[in-house]
């Protein structure tokens, strides 16, 4: 986080060198928006560190470690787990079908795509609740069949599902459009099945995309609160994810584990970034690799 | 290999883009499809390898019907216009895929894609990637690897429209040695008209997703079936006559024509090369003002203007220029040594063809 907000006074800095900006401008732009990255981003963020270990080492890994805590981490593992593959799978297909091929209702599909982006997480999760909870359109039917949905872990999968959608999908089909449909096609005349062609074709030139998408699933997957807390139940032990595990313990008056496991999920905010920075800067490289134009050397050795 | 097209049209919707289109292609031959863009030649090759289903009308490879049959299945090596190499693997990889696909051994598999390497000059390039290429280069990895799984045709769609022009002269005729070589049936897209005389065997000429012409490139040159053929290939003069008292005629120009319908219109083009331009007024029957000569290297392209102001262009080798003595805006004697009436684009030739015959073997008009 510090270093994004560090290097873009940096970056400024050196674009404005040639429009000959005052210095006095110069400074307070990058002192406010030093000031503003700091206040809002930095700040809080060393405090949730500094307040989950503001009772030393040991009672931070004790508060780690209770019972239902180290449960909620498990949840959480597990929702990720199975939502993550079946939304990498789902955003592979979506963007494979929107980038290469031309269909009735792709515009209705792109637009459903970004429906969980501007659906309210709670309506999503109440959407869920409506659909199987006991007084639910399915409740009854699912109630005789002794399965539980709502307050429980496939309610909290499905949610996650919902709100975890896009990521893959929006990450991908740009990437896809942009790359056409010519290299699949040529693996096709080389005699290369559907299959071939993707494995060895299509993946390969979108896998820094997808790996991007994925990361950003997983992080919304295991920071998800609004949709996973209509559904869950809440349940200590049982249906209780990090992030309804902090607010619980915050609570009951127990700030410091509260701060224990938000400092996880910081930690794992932190990782993404950099892994999403490191990501990027893959990509752009790659870009500027293919954009390299080399001057055409004439043909030495025609045959 | 042939190849035969019988009677295939392919519609996109409502959209006809190659219309009721039946032509062969011999096995061995070297056949260029020409026209505008937007024409319908690209449609065709994709049709040839499968990558397009025709809407109606039969596809044949060596006599086979390949209608259904997958692309996958129909052994071509296509060469797509932007070359589609696989960016993310090496020059050597994007080679050996179709072998790799096919399960040849890894030894065969090292050994065929050494041989092309070598063919194609790309030598020491192996471990490079496509975005470390030139351009030719680039289009030489594209046709090395369409050919290494030994396909029985070869289809390539505008093969020189992105490389520049300095080294488009050397890869015309590279390509034409390598089809001499590899003696495989090819049939290639162009919208140049240049190229496409010079390269092939045979031209196949498409207009609005319909076959205006096939034939040799003297063919089409020579004896273009319509108007469209005759100006899309090199230059034509094109005048529109009227039918008068036994003559065609277009302001002070008249064309004997007998037996031809009084009144009727009829249209004749003839090639520059075809106008013999004198400085003696008294020389050829017509007349006419040098407006513009055009410096083409060893030869010089006239712009004449009659008295009525048709435009008529002439022409000539530079030495012909020096030894007549010609001038700018100085008055000339021009006349046409032979022409074709020429029917409309699409059309059949008009029944005045009997007129035609008769009107070719009149001289020195």
């Amino acid at each position: 986080m510090s270093s994004v907000a560090r290097s873009r006074p940096a970056a400024s800095a050196k674009s404005q060198r040639g429009a000959e900006e005052s210095p006095l401008v110069k400074w307070t732009l990058i002192t406010i928006a030093l000031l503003f990255a700091g206040t809002f981003l930095v700040l809080p963020l060393a405090n949730v560190f500094y307040q989950a270990l503001s009772k030393g080492f040991g009672s931070y890994f004790r508060a780690l470690v209770e019972p239902d805590t180290l449960a909620s981490i498990r949840l959480t593992l597990l929702v990720a787990a199975i939502s993550v593959p079946l939304n990498c799978f789902f955003g592979v297909v979506a963007a494979w079908a929107v980038a290469k091929f031309d269909f009735k209702g792709k515009a209705l599909l792109l637009t459903l795509i970004d429906l969980p982006f501007s659906v309210s997480p709670v309506v999503a999760g109440l959407m869920f609740v409506v659909l199987f909870g006991l007084q639910g359109y399915l409740g009854e039917w699912l109630d005789a069949h002794d399965m539980k949905i709502i307050f429980n872990v496939p309610g909290i999968v499905l949610a996650t599902l919902f709100i975890t959608f896009p990521f893959v999908a929006r990450e991908l089909i740009p990437l896809m459009q942009a790359q056409g449909s010519d290299q699949e096609q040529a693996a096709l005349t080389l005699g290369a099945n559907g299959l071939q062609t993707f494995w060895y074709v299509t993946l390969p030139s979108v896998k820094w995309g997808l790996l991007y998408g994925v990361i950003l699933c997983n992080a919304r997957a295991m920071g998800e609160f609004g949709a996973v807390a209509v559904v869950s139940g809440r349940v200590s032990g049982l249906s209780e994810t990090m992030p309804l595990r902090v607010e619980k313990l915050y609570n009951e008056y127990n700030a410091a584990a509260a701060f224990g496991v938000a400092s996880l999920l910081a930690l794992l905010a932190l990782l993404t970034l950099g892994v999403k920075t490191w990501l990027e800067h893959r990509q752009s490289l790659e870009m500027e690799r293919s954009q390299e134009v080399e001057e055409p050397s004439t043909v030495s050795h025609p045959l | 290999m042939s190849i035969e097209l019988r009677n295939v049209t392919k519609r996109f919707g409502d959209v006809p883009a190659v219309s009721d289109v039946s032509f062969t292609v011999g096995e061995g031959e070297l056949v260029a499809l020409l026209g505008p863009s937007g024409g319908g030649k690209t449609t065709v090759l994709r049709m040839i390898a499968g990558l397009e289903v025709p809407t109606s009308g039969d596809l044949f490879i060596r006599g086979q019907r390949v209608n259904d049959v997958s692309v996958q299945q129909r052994n071509i090596g296509f060469v797509f216009q932007g070359y589609a190499l696989f960016k993310t693997m090496s020059v050597f990889d994007n080679i050996a895929f179709g072998l790799k696909i096919k399960k040849w051994k890894k030894a065969d598999i090292a050994d065929r894609v050494g041989e092309l390497l070598k063919l194609f000059g790309l030598d020491g390039l192996a471990r490079r990637y496509p975005h470390q290429l030139s351009g030719g280069q680039r289009q030489r990895v594209a046709i090395a690897r369409s050919l290494a799984p030994r396909p029985g045709v070869l289809l390539l769609d505008e093969p020189f429209g992105a490389v520049d022009a300095k080294i488009r002269q050397e890869l015309r005729e590279w390509l034409v040695q390598l089809h001499d070589d590899l003696d495989v049936t090819t049939v290639f897209v162009t919208h140049d008209q240049e190229e496409a005389l010079e390269v092939s065997n045979r031209i196949v000429i498409f207009s609005r997703g319909r076959l205006e012409q096939i034939g040799t490139p003297r063919e089409v040159y020579e004896q273009p079936k319509n108007e469209f053929v005759a100006r899309f290939i090199g230059v034509m003069n094109v005048l529109e006559l009227t039918v008068r008292d036994g003559h065609a005629r277009v302001n002070e120009l008249s064309f004997p024509a007998h037996g031809a319908a009084e009144g009727r219109t009829l249209r004749i083009g003839f090639r520059p090369y075809a106008v013999q331009v004198s400085s003696n007024l008294g020389e050829h029957r017509h007349r006419a003002t040098l407006k513009h000569v055009y410096f083409l290297g060893v030869l010089l392209r006239l712009e004449l203007e009659t008295p009525s102001g048709l435009v008529i262009r002439a022409r000539i080798t530079k030495e012909e220029f020096s030894r007549l003595g010609l001038e700018e805006d100085r008055e000339v004697s021009f006349q046409i040594r032979e022409y074709r009436v020429l029917s409309r684009e699409g059309d059949a030739l008009p029944p005045e063809s009997a007129v035609a015959h008769q009107m070719s073997y009149a001289e020195g008009i």
